[in-house]
């Protein structure tokens, strides 16, 4: 498990990874929604919380492919299936690999951002914490939306499609936790939902992830 | 294969058959076909035009009977899918995954027309087309799914790799759509009245209104089923077309 992590870190940090490209996209996000919706500060920091999420979201979706695709047309991931390792434990690793290269630095990087769109200041601490509960999630069930498209050869788009919807619910909890940390408003109850999402999908998730996997390279 | 289907039926699951479920099937269509017409025209036709018009609400009250029948078949249409997944992946009927196939388009279709006839409703009743209300939007969501499922059927050339990767998606997205329900409800609470039909009929709605209503309830759970057998038998069908057809090739 650890090799596989190990291996997994190093193709997506080395050249030709992408590593970052989920960063860039990250910032190219929150540089272009002043240009959308102007200027005024007061209106940035209305929207800011929900604008780092969604951007972080959008980051996250747009390297959902790398998870497995690279491996599944080099024919690495029939290697990785066949060894004694479970397919289970290689759907959780994919998971964790992917979010420490990707849900990691788009937590570190986001208050930076709110600098950006002058996100309130108690808000810094609420949106790292909420991304960084929250963010887990999405590479979870990012995973499994790999491994259900990872035969396919346009699977992009069609990723997106089946990702997002299951995307909903992270989305709403952890977005509010953040708004309702700007605004200094009590956060328990969507902290804890978003919690409980993310603990429930990294643990039941790769189980769906290993049986898709199973069919696709049956 | 035809003293396979003398046989008696001694349980259900001998109609996972598909020689026995298109004998049966096309022995029933037409039945369902006809009172599902009948259903449809009186219940609507007697809502259309013979019930009075709601004191508040004015004649535009009467598009409940196209509204609150289609959302019913938007979400039991997906929780039939499920119902059919589960069964496909646990006992592997073929006509189990085809019957999940063909209420996809069928429940999307419902959606809309949840979606469409409760804008067309809300507007002169909320004075807005679309609201970001719990209810209309966990009926987007629900569409959003049925798309990310009909998709998914439609990029998978292999049928029974699509029906498996189908399943899965269908039971992941069953518990995710369930989620997403509550998750809407805590995120804005909203201008839709809660549930005015209820199976023991109470105080919400007087009979006038409440029988034309059951009848088109009927009427489109009626359409579901024909459909979806329609649908299944055009599937089966063109899998032995498809297996003629290699046979042929390959001799």
């Amino acid at each position: 498990m650890i090799a596989l992590l190990r291996r997994d870190l190093a193709l997506a940090v080395r050249a030709g990874g992408g590593f970052g490209l989920a960063l860039v996209f990250f910032l190219i996000v929150v540089t272009l929604v002043p240009f959308a919706v102007g200027p005024g500060q007061v209106q940035l920091a209305a929207i800011a919380p929900g604008i780092l999420w969604l951007g972080a979201l959008l980051a996250c979706l747009l390297s959902l492919d790398r998870i497995l695709a690279l491996d599944y047309e080099d024919g690495a991931l029939e290697l990785i299936a066949t060894a004694p390792l479970p397919l289970e434990a290689v759907a959780a690793v994919k998971a964790l690999a992917h979010w420490l290269t990707t849900g990691l630095p788009l937590v570190l990087v986001a208050p930076v951002l709110g600098i950006l769109l002058n996100l309130p200041g108690p808000g810094y601490l609420w949106v790292v914490v909420s991304l960084a509960i929250g963010t887990p999630a999405l590479s979870a069930i990012g995973t499994f939306g790999a491994a259900l498209t990872v035969g396919l050869k346009r699977g992009g788009l069609l990723l997106s499609l089946i990702v997002l919807p299951l995307y909903v619910p992270t989305l709403i909890f952890g977005a509010e936790v953040a708004r309702r940390g700007a605004l200094g408003q009590p956060l328990e109850t969507p902290l804890m939902l978003l919690a409980g999402i993310t603990l429930a999908s990294v643990a039941l998730l790769p189980f769906a992830s290993a049986a898709a996997l199973r069919v696709n390279l049956r | 294969m035809s003293d396979h289907s003398l046989r008696p039926v001694s349980s259900l699951w001998e109609f996972a058959n598909p020689v026995r479920f298109m004998a049966l099937s096309g022995k029933i269509l037409p039945f369902v076909w006809v009172a599902c017409v009948a259903c449809l025209g009186v219940g609507l036709v007697w809502g259309f035009f013979f019930t009075p018009d709601d004191y508040r609400q004015g004649s535009t009250v009467k598009i409940i009977y196209l509204h609150v029948p289609s959302a019913l078949m938007a979400i039991n249409a997906w929780f039939m899918m499920l119902v059919a997944s589960l069964i496909w992946l646990i006992r592997r009927h073929h006509v189990s995954a085809l019957a999940a196939r063909a209420a996809a388009p069928v429940g999307a279709t419902m959606t809309v027309i949840a979606l469409f006839t409760g804008a067309v409703w809300g507007q002169p009743m909320w004075g807005t087309w679309w609201e970001w209300d719990p209810r209309l939007t966990s009926f987007l969501v629900l569409f959003l799914f049925y798309l990310g499922y009909l998709a998914l059927w439609a990029a998978i050339e292999d049928a029974d790799t699509a029906a498996d990767l189908t399943s899965v998606l269908c039971i992941v997205g069953s518990v995710f759509a369930v989620l997403s329900r509550y998750a809407v409800v805590f995120w804005n609470q909203g201008l839709h009245q809660g549930a005015t039909f209820s199976m023991d009929k109470e105080e919400n709605i007087s009979n006038v209104f409440w029988y034309p209503a059951v009848l088109s309830m009927l009427g489109f759970g009626l359409l579901f089923v024909a459909l979806v057998l329609v649908g299944t038998r055009t599937e089966i069908r063109l899998r032995r077309t498809r297996a003629l057809m290699a046979r042929a090739s390959a001799e």
